[in-house]
Order: C-alpha cells, then sequence, then structure tokens
C-alpha cells in the first residue's frame, strides 16, 4: 500500500512539471490536467486561472496591514519594471524590421546589373567558336605531315641503333659492362631475327652474335675463375641465364663454385679444429667463425640460388644435394669439435656454442622448407647434451673419489685432537656439503641445456627425454648409485685383504649413507625435479628405491665397520690367550695389559662412534650395576662347588648352571646387523671380541694361576665394559661363560677370593 | 609328510671329537670323544636304531688324556686313532695314537643298559704316532677307502705319513714334509683326497690353504688368504675331484676349485660365527653341512657346483616306465643353491658335524656341552634329490 502510494506521488510529481513546461510554450491542453490543483488555484498570480477579485480578498482576510502595504509595494515595482521591459522589446524589433526591408531593396538594384553582363558574356563566347573551327579546318594537312615525319624519325633512331650496336657491343665489352651489353643485345635480338632475311640486318646480327659469343665466353671465363665475391658470381649467372644458357649446366657450374668456396672455408675450419699446440680457440669462436664464414655463405648461396633459378623440380633437389652434401662435413667438423670439448669447468660457453650454432641453422631451414639440416643439427646438439651429461656424470664420480681420498688423507694425518678422529663429523658434514653443491653446480650447468633464451631448449628432446631421463636417471640417480655401490666395493674388498679401508672411513661413509637416505636423496630428487620440471611419462627411479639402496649400503658398511673393530679386539685377545703358558703362569698381581688396552680402545671406538651416530636406546640399568657383577662372579665361584656337589654319583663335568642359564637366555648372534645408533655399534663390537675370548680360552689348558688370571681380567673387562652395550646382561654372560669355560679348562681349579680380584682390578 | 624329530644324546662331559664309523656300512654308529681334564675320558660309541629311533651306547675309556680328534680306520672297524692332550709334570702335551677296541665291547652292555654300575671296558693302545721329534699332533688322517695301512698326522708344522705295520702293532714314518716360512707355522687341519689315487693333501695354516702332492710330499697349490681369518676346516667334494670346502673364523663356507685359486667358486655366508667343521655329504655332493659356534647347524643343497648341476639325470630305460613327463620336467628345472635348513637344537659352540656311513640321509653334530644330536635330511628334498 505504502509503495503504491509513494508510486503515485511520484508521478503526480513529474506530471506537474511537464505541465509547467507545457504551459510555458503554450501548449496547454487543459482536458488532460484536471487533477492540477495548482495551475487552478485563482490565487496563483501567475497561473492561468488568476481572479483578482478572489486574490485581494485573500489577502485582506489573511495578511495584516502592513503586511498589506509591504505587498502592495511590491507589487507596484513588479508592474513597474515589466512595463519597461515590455517597451525596450517592442523598440528593438522595430528597429530591427526596418534594416531588413532597407537590405532587400539594395539586393534588387544589384541583380538588374548582373543580367546585363551575362548576355554579353554569351555573345563573345559563340564569336571564339567560329573562330577556333576555322583555325582547326585550316591546320588539318601539316598535322598529318608531322606524325608521318616522327615515325620516321623513330625508325630512323633504331635503325642507326642496330648499325651501331656491334660498336657499342665491342666498347662495353672492353669495358667490362656486361650487363649494359646484354640489355642492349636484348633489346635488338627480336628485330635482328625477326629481318635476318635482310642481307644487312643479318650483317649486324652475325657481328652482334660473334660479339655476343665473345662476351658470353668471357663470363663464362669470369665464371670459371671463381675469384669473385658471391654477388658478381650471381651476377655473372643472371647475364649468362639472359643469354640463354642451359640452366642445369648453370646450375651445377654454380654450385660447384660455390662449393669450393665453401669447401675453402670449411678448410679454415679444420686447421682451427685440429689439436694445434695453442689450443686457444676455444668452442665458442670456433662455431662462431663457423657460422659467419661457412653457414652465412651457405645462406647467401641458397638465397642467390633461389633467385636465380626458378626452376622448382630440378634445381631445388640439386640445392639440397649440394646443401646436404656440405652441412654433412660441416656437422662432422662441428661434431669433432665438440666431443674434443672435455673440460666440464664452463658449460655456459658450449652451450652458447650449441645455442648459436642450432640458431644459425634455422635460418637454413627457413630457406630451404625440406632440408635434414636442422633435423640433423638438432641431433649434434643432442648427442652433444647427452655426452655432456654423462662427463658431468663422471665428473662427479671422480670428485666424490677425490674427496674420498681427501678424507682418507685427513683421517691418516696424526690426530689433532685428544679424542682421535675429533674432526670426523666436520669431515663428515664438509664431504657431504661439497657432494650436495658439486651436484648443485653441475645441475645449474646442466640446466643452461633447458634455458629459456636457448633456441633448442624447447625441441621436445630437452623438454622431456634431456630432463627425465638424461638428467635425472643419468646424471643424478646414476650418481647416487654410485656412492652406495662404490661403498659396497669398500666392505668387500676389505674382507678378505685384511682392513685396507680405515675403519673411521667405514664409519664415516655409513653415516654419509644414512643421511643420505633421511635427506639428502630425496632433497637432491626434489630439486632435479623443480629444476627440470621433470614430467613422470619415462618408467624413472622412485626416491624409496634409492633410499633403500642408501640403507643398505649404510647398514653394511656399519657392520663391516662393527666387523672390523671387532676384529682388531680380537686379534689382540686373540693373541694374548694363544702364546701364553697358562698352565706355568704366576700369581696374578696385576689386570694383563692387553685387557686395559682393549678397554681403552673400546673407549676410543666408543668416542669416534659418538662423534657420529646418536646414543640409542640400553635397556634400563640396574640400580646396582656394580654390586650385579659380584652376585655374578660369586656364582662362577661357585661352580666348581655345584660341580662338586654333583661328583659324587655321577662324573658330571658340565657346568650345569650355566646350561640352566643358557636354556633362559636368548641366543646371541655374534656377527648380527647393527641399528645404526652408538649403542648397538658397541655392543656388537664387544660382543665379537668376547666371544672370540671364549672360544680361545677353550682351546687352551689352565692352571691354577691361569685361571686366576683369566677372572682378574675378566672382572676388570666387566667394570668397564658394561656401559658401552645395551643390555648389561649380555656382558655378564658372556665373562660368565669366559671364567666358567677356564675353570672346566683348568687342572687345579681354585678360585682367587673375590675381595682380591676387586683389589687388584681397582689398583691396576 | 613330517619329518622325523631330532634325537638327542647328552654326555656327562664336554666334547669336540665326533666321527662316524667309516668301515661299517650296516649300522649307523657314530664314536665321540671327551675332554675332561679331572676324570678319565671316555670314548662314547653311538649306535642310532634308524626303526625305533633310540640310541644305543656304550662308553669305553680312554685314560691317555682329553681328546681333540678322533678318527676310524676306514678298513678296520675296531680300528681308529685320537689325538688328545696329556698332562704331566704341569705340562701339557699333544699326542697321537691308533688304538682297538675290545672286541666285545657290546656284549655287556646291551643287558645292562644303566652303565654306572657297569664298569667301561678300556682301549687298547696299539701305537703311538709320534717320535720324540714330532710332537703335538692335530689331526691324525687315514687313508680313504685304503686298507688301513696308511695315516698322515699333522703335528706343528709337519705333516707326517705313517705306515702300519702287523697289525697296526707298528708305526713307521714313510716321509714327511715340512711347512715352512717364517714365524711359528702349525698345520690346524688337513684332509686326505680320495681323488687321484689318494695322492693328494690339502692341509690348513692359518689363513692359507695348501696342497700337497704325497709321492713327493711337495707343495702342489696354495690358496693365500683363503679365509679372513683362520680357516678351521676343510673337506673335499666326494664326487669332483678338483673341488675343496672350506671353513673358518670370517663366518664363511667357500668353496675352491683348487685348478684356479684366485677366487673361491662360492661362498656363503649364512653363520654369525665361526664354522668350525665343513663336511660333503658322501653321495649327494650338492649336501654340505656346516657347524659353528653360533651353535647352529646348518644343511645347505649346493646344487650349482654339486655333480648332479641338473639334477638328477634320468636314463633313457627309466624314461620308459611311464611318468616320465613328470620326470623330464623335473630335470629341466633349473635349480638353485639355498639353506635346507638349520637346526637350532645345540645351545653351545657345535664344533663338529659327520654324516653317517651307513645312512646317507642321517647325520649328527656334537657342541661343546657334551650334546649329540642326529638329524635327518628333510623328506621333501630327499625324494627331490631320488626322483
Amino acid at each position: 500500500m505504502d509503495a503504491d502510494g509513494s508510486v503515485s506521488d511520484e508521478s503526480g510529481r513529474r506530471r506537474r512539471v511537464h505541465g509547467m513546461l507545457k504551459l510555458y510554450y503554450g501548449l496547454n491542453e487543459e482536458g488532460k490536467i484536471p487533477e492540477q490543483p495548482q495551475s487552478l488555484d485563482p490565487c496563483d498570480i501567475n497561473g492561468p486561472h488568476f481572479d483578482p477579485e478572489l486574490y485581494l480578498n485573500k489577502l485582506r482576510r489573511e495578511c495584516s496591514l502592513s503586511e498589506l502595504m509591504d505587498h502592495e509595494t511590491c507589487m507596484v515595482k513588479q508592474i513597474r519594471s515589466l512595463d519597461s521591459d515590455m517597451q525596450t522589446l517592442v523598440y528593438e524589433n522595430y528597429n530591427k524590421f526596418i534594416s531588413a526591408t532597407d537590405t532587400i531593396r539594395k539586393m534588387k538594384n544589384d541583380f538588374k546589373k548582373m543580367e546585363d553582363e551575362m548576355d554579353c558574356l554569351s555573345a563573345n563566347m559563340a564569336a571564339i567558336t567560329d573562330f577556333s573551327a576555322s583555325i582547326s579546318g585550316t591546320l588539318q594537312d601539316q598535322h598529318a605531315q608531322i606524325t608521318k615525319l616522327s615515325g620516321v624519325h623513330t625508325l630512323l633512331r633504331k635503325l642507326q641503333f642496330l648499325f651501331e650496336l656491334p660498336a657499342r657491343l665491342n666498347k662495353c665489352l672492353e669495358l667490362q659492362a656486361y650487363a649494359q651489353a646484354v640489355s642492349s643485345h636484348r633489346r635488338a635480338r627480336c628485330v635482328l631475327q625477326q629481318y635476318s632475311h635482310l642481307p644487312s640486318f643479318k650483317g649486324i646480327q652475325d657481328d652482334c652474335n660473334a660479339i655476343m659469343e665473345k662476351l658470353a665466353q668471357e663470363l663464362r671465363q669470369k665464371f670459371r675463375d671463381g675469384g669473385t665475391s658471391a654477388k658478381d658470381l650471381s651476377e655473372c649467372v643472371e647475364l649468362l641465364l639472359q643469354l640463354d644458357e642451359p640452366a642445369e649446366e648453370l646450375c651445377d657450374k654454380f654450385l660447384s663454385h660455390a662449393g669450393s668456396r665453401l669447401e675453402l672455408d670449411l678448410q679454415g675450419l679444420e686447421t682451427l679444429s685440429l689439436p694445434s699446440p695453442t689450443p686457444n680457440t676455444d668452442i665458442l669462436e670456433f662455431i662462431d667463425r663457423g657460422c659467419n664464414e661457412f653457414v652465412s655463405s651457405l645462406c647467401l648461396v641458397i638465397t642467390s640460388y633461389q633467385e636465380l633459378f626458378n626452376i622448382p623440380q630440378m634445381a631445388n633437389g640439386k640445392l639440397q644435394a649440394f646443401v646436404d652434401d656440405l652441412a654433412a662435413r660441416y656437422f662432422s667438423l662441428v661434431e669433432r669439435r665438440i666431443q674434443e670439448e672435455k673440460g666440464v669447468g664452463d658449460n655456459s660457453l658450449l652451450v652458447r656454442a650449441l645455442d648459436r650454432f642450432h640458431r644459425r641453422l634455422q635460418a637454413v631451414a627457413k630457406l630451404l622448407p625440406g632440408s635434414a639440416v636442422p633435423t640433423r643439427g638438432t641431433e649434434i646438439v643432442v648427442r652433444a647434451a647427452t655426452e655432456r651429461v654423462k662427463q658431468y656424470l663422471s665428473a662427479l664420480q671422480s670428485f666424490y673419489m677425490d674427496s674420498l681420498t681427501d678424507v682418507r688423507q685427513a683421517l691418516a694425518t696424526p690426530r689433532l685432537s685428544v679424542a682421535g678422529g675429533g674432526t670426523l663429523p666436520e669431515l663428515l658434514s664438509s664431504l657431504s656439503a661439497s657432494i650436495l653443491n658439486q651436484i648443485k653446480s653441475v645441475l645449474a650447468s646442466v640446466h643452461l641445456f633447458t634455458a629459456k633464451d636457448i633456441t633448442f631448449s624447447n625441441k621436445p628432446y630437452f623438454k622431456g627425454e634431456f630432463c627425465s631421463q638424461g638428467v635425472r636417471e643419468n646424471l643424478v640417480v646414476n650418481f647416487i648409485r654410485f656412492v652406495c655401490q662404490s661403498s659396497r666395493q669398500f666392505c668387500e674388498s676389505a674382507g678378505d685383504k685384511g682392513g685396507s679401508t680405515p675403519p673411521a672411513l667405514l664409519l664415516l661413509l655409513s653415516r654419509l649413507c644414512l643421511d643420505f637416505e633421511t635427506s639428502t636423496i630425496s632433497y637432491i630428487l626434489t630439486l632435479t625435479d623443480e629444476q627440470f620440471l621433470v614430467q613422470h611419462q619415462n618408467p624413472i627411479t622412485p626416491v624409496t628405491t634409492l633410499c633403500g639402496e642408501a640403507r643398505e649400503a649404510a647398514q653394511k658398511l656399519l657392520n663391516h665397520y662393527v666387523k672390523v673393530q671387532g676384529l682388531i679386539i680380537s686379534q689382540m685377545l686373540r693373541k694374548s690367550v694363544e702364546t701364553r703358558d697358562w698352565v706355568n703362569t704366576i700369581e696374578p698381581r696385576n689386570v694383563r695389559a692387553v685387557m686395559k688396552r682393549v678397554v681403552e680402545d673400546t673407549t676410543s671406538i666408543d668416542v669416534q662412534v659418538g662423534l657420529l651416530y646418536e646414543e640409542g636406546v640400553r635397556k634400563a640399568h640396574s640400580s646396582d650395576s656394580s654390586k650385579r657383577t659380584f652376585s655374578v662372579y660369586s656364582s662362577s665361584r661357585q661352580q666348581p662347588r655345584y660341580a662338586a656337589s654333583y661328583t659324587p654319583s655321577a662324573p658330571m663335568d658340565t657346568n650345569l648352571l650355566s646350561n640352566i642359564h643358557k636354556l633362559f637366555s636368548e641366543r646371541i648372534d655374534i656377527f648380527s646387523s647393527v641399528e645404526f645408533n652408538k649403542v648397538s655399534v658397541m655392543t656388537g663390537i664387544i660382543k665379537i671380541s668376547l666371544k672370540t675370548f671364549l672360544e680361545c680360552v677353550r682351546l687352551r689348558t689352565f692352571g691354577r694361576y691361569g685361571l686366576q688370571q683369566i677372572q682378574v681380567d675378566c672382572h676388570y673387562l666387566q667394570m668397564y665394559l658394561w656401559r658401552f652395550v645395551s643390555d648389561e646382561n649380555l656382558v655378564h654372560f658372556l665373562l660368565d661363560e669366559i671364567v666358567g669355560s677356564s675353570a672346566h679348562r683348568c687342572l687345579d681349579p681354585s678360585p682367587m677370593e673375590q675381595s682380591v680380584i676387586e683389589v687388584i682390578c681397582e689398583r691396576g | 609328510m613330517e619329518d622325523d624329530a631330532p634325537v638327542i644324546y647328552g654326555l656327562e662331559f664336554q666334547a669336540r671329537a665326533l666321527t662316524a664309523q667309516t668301515a661299517e656300512t650296516d649300522a649307523i654308529r657314530f664314536l665321540v670323544g671327551t675332554q675332561s681334564l679331572k676324570f678319565d675320558n671316555q670314548i662314547h660309541i653311538i649306535d642310532f636304531d634308524d626303526e625305533n629311533n633310540i640310541i644305543n651306547k656304550n662308553v669305553l675309556l680312554h685314560q691317555a688324556g682329553e681328546i681333540w680328534h678322533i678318527a676310524a680306520s676306514p678298513a678296520d672297524k675296531a680300528v681308529l686313532s685320537t689325538c688328545y692332550n696329556k698332562t704331566s709334570d704341569s705340562r701339557v702335551v699333544s699326542c697321537a695314537a691308533v688304538w682297538r677296541m675290545p672286541s666285545d665291547w657290546d656284549s655287556g652292555n646291551h643287558e645292562s643298559p644303566d652303565d654306572s654300575a657297569h664298569n667301561p671296558q678300556t682301549l687298547e693302545l696299539l701305537c703311538h704316532l709320534d717320535d720324540s721329534a714330532h710332537r703335538n699332533a692335530a689331526c691324525v688322517l687315514w687313508e680313504p677307502m685304503g686298507d688301513g695301512k696308511r695315516v698322515i698326522s699333522l703335528a706343528d708344522n709337519h705333516a707326517l705319513l705313517w705306515d702300519l705295520q702287523e697289525s697296526s702293532t707298528q708305526a713307521t714314518v714313510s716321509s714327511t714334509a715340512t711347512l715352512e716360512g717364517k714365524g711359528q707355522l702349525k698345520f690346524t687341519s688337513g684332509k686326505w683326497s680320495p681323488h687321484h689315487n689318494c695322492s693328494q693333501l690339502a692341509t690348513a695354516n692359518d689363513t692359507t690353504i695348501r696342497g700337497w702332492d704325497l709321492r713327493t710330499m711337495s707343495q702342489i697349490y696354495c690358496i693365500e688368504n683363503a679365509h679372513g681369518q683362520l680357516v678351521r676346516d676343510l673337506d673335499f667334494n666326494p664326487n669332483r675331484q678338483y673341488y675343496l670346502a672350506s671353513c673358518g673364523d670370517d663366518c664363511k663356507v667357500k668353496f675352491w676349485d683348487v685348478r684356479n685359486v684366485q677366487e673361491p667358486v662360492k661362498t656363503l655366508e649364512e653363520h654369525s660365527h665361526w664354522v668350525w667343521s665343513v663336511r660333503y655329504n658322501h653321495s649327494h655332493d650338492q649336501l654340505v653341512l656346516t657347524a659353528s659356534s653360533d651353535s647352529r647347524l646348518i644343511l645347505s643343497n649346493m646344487v650349482s657346483i654339486s655333480s648332479e648341476p641338473f639334477g638328477h639325470l634320468v636314463d633313457d630305460e627309466e624314461l620308459s616306465e611311464g611318468e616320465d613327463n613328470h620326470q623330464e620336467d623335473k630335470s629341466k628345472e633349473p635349480l638353485k643353491d639355498s639353506v635346507v635348513s638349520t637346526y637350532e637344537e645345540h645351545e653351545d659352540s657345535v664344533y663338529a658335524a659327520e654324516w653317517s656311513s651307513a645312512d646317507p640321509w642321517l647325520f649328527a653334530s656334537l657342541s661343546y656341552d657334551g650334546r649329540l644330536v642326529i638329524n635327518r635330511v628333510p623328506r621333501a628334498l630327499k625324494y627331490r634329490i631320488l626322483l
């Protein structure tokens, strides 16, 4: 409802405005606006229905006297101004009317004068027409004569030209203005041909022909000399063609001449490319020269040839063959030169050279659309690129081997720090950083091949296969594989020939491989994929496979490290057991030096491993580690007693207690795989050492003091070794076995008092 | 088809020495020598009753000392040799001797299995295999398939070839070979080759394996660094004359072709500690038994380097018997080397393992705690080899 009201209100106002305009222009239509309240208002002084009577009454009714007075003065003022305005308007209109009347009168007079002059003009024109007709009538005869005369004149001129032609041609010949001569002769040729039945003309024709023959001869001579520039040559050919020389022959000749000149360029290039004693021309210079000399001349030859010989089939075929032949030789030169480019230092030079090479060949492609030259050129570029990738791979590999040698040297030089190989983490980080940097720089170098401003980078090969197969697989993946493989070789080669690889290197490499597995590989591959936008359409090696390989290598290296270190300690223990006469030894006063050495070595290995590997988890220590030692030893001390208690009934010699122990303990794998942490590594090494000790002890026979010495040694080992291993029970068990076994192998098993053992150990 | 469970026999003493009674081809019989410093040592004669799966044992006393090595004569069932340690005046001396078992060793024991009440009989000494110049015998080797007259003993760095005369009561050294080099060289083990008319011997010292020609007593080949560490044992392939297996402290078992000693033909790395013994099966040389101080015994099937690399070759006559197609398919299958089985019945280091001389599918192993385990080749494999 409200909306309706506002709409009608709106329309009402609009109509009102409209109405006022109409009123002003006198277009009022009363019938149409009955509802206009204002215009109907008889009190509106400007309205059409103004009623003075009503107005007055209204004023009188509504206003006070003073207001009435004011109203009156205002009204009087308005009336006066209206009067004066009206007067002015009347005067102005009157003046304008008068001046218009004057103008019209003057125009009337002027038109009359003009009419007279026009009549005079038409009379004169008629007289002129008469005169002109009479003159042309008289001149008719002479005109025909003049035309004839001028015709004779031109004929005579032509004849003169013909008669002068031999002389002129001769002169041209002398001046070597061959082009002029040929054009002159061409103009005359048809005429001479036409009138050759007349003897005089015949003579001229013969003369001309003789001269032209000479000229042609001379041209050919010039053509044959070949010393002239390509432009001259093409001019020559043009002239000869105009002289109706056989086109095919000319083609051949032209090409052979061009060929010989291009040959020179090629020879120049060849001398450049030869391995000269001063190899100062770099590849860019070489390619530049090749492009500027050979390729541009070739282009020139092609254009001039195509301009000269417009016979598509035959000529084109010849040209194709010609270009292909020369290009093949050029390519072989270029390829040879590229192959010489072995230094991997600056790739940008090669890429720029290849780019230029490729770009210039595009010109040939444009000139000669069907040619195989550009594709061949692209092939060369592709080959060069793959070759480069190979070189980079081998460079990376040799770099890796070199850095390994450096690391070896660093390890071999006298140790700077007290810990022994305190530089291991530094070596590791510098090694991995340098490998990473090298890979990055190689990637950057290779990336030049696919840069946007390089013309060949948008070839499908460089977009797809080069990135995925060439760079990712052949370069990066192969390198990572190489690292893993070479690491594995360290394990194998050293296995039989007795540890030619320093153990620290094994440890370092194992950590390197592990780092590779955890981060480096995926980082490198992501980097490669990002840089090269590798599209995974070809089967590619997934990251997980590589990581698996790296992990395997790391595991193998670490196992080997454990084995090597274990063997070093084993060897000491074995020698110490084998070389001693255990039956006739003296009462133990000290821990044997070899045991101290074992503990020292173990400690230094522990430090070494701790530099690269995390601590790892160990089973919770029992709070009374030292007391345990006691109890274990007391049990081993009791063994003879146990055995003694069984002897009456049966000759029970075996160690019942240890057998029962074995029944419930887990089987110990000695040379087993270790985990990637310090505790596991140390456990492995100690296991190997103690097992060796055990087996060696079992092969010997002991006297009373021999057994006691073993007791002392084992207690000493016990005091120091438990802290290195994940499960101290393992050390207890093995040492227990050793003491037990030596008690069995003892002729007079009377063990030493535990307290004495402890005193000796603490003293030593 | 279930495989028979292993049969376990426990000795009271620790033991390292085990051999099959080579001359016995009917009964499955093993000889074990014990090691004890305090009590009289024994030789246990273990008879295995295949049908009832039970063990009968007899004990003979070996009072001379603890036994480190034992070997049975190939000709006379009752004759055997031992290497033993004798302690006298707080000195330990290694000796070797040939013994004869009493003829009635098994007569009394059958009735009374409770041997603790029974007084065991004693071995009869035939002769000593050492003279004053050569002591410390490591092992005694009988001439394979010989008449029991020729014996080699390895003592320190000498290999002595003995002739036994007058029913083995007298032994004379017929020839010797000496290992020369720097340091104290010592033979650790050896094997008399059954090939070439029994004219070759292989020995191990430290990491080296050497071959000897017994006619001239000169070295014929030498495998330097055959193992990364000590070589523990050797065995000849009974069917392929140039093939030799070795094992050692590097946990590996290696197979060699002695004509080309640069590289082993094959290497096995299955054990996790030193391998102490390696034995070819006497008839089916693809079966190889290894014993290790990781308390395990491993039976491997080394088809690719055996004398039957393509499996059992089927004769034409057999082919006509009907199910030829089956057999042909089987014989063409490429067979792969594999570990047949790992035996974990032992709880201490296993120092010896031997095939039975009577039943090619049966073997015994001995661990240091005196446990003897008798096992069989898994039936599935047995039938695959036979059929």
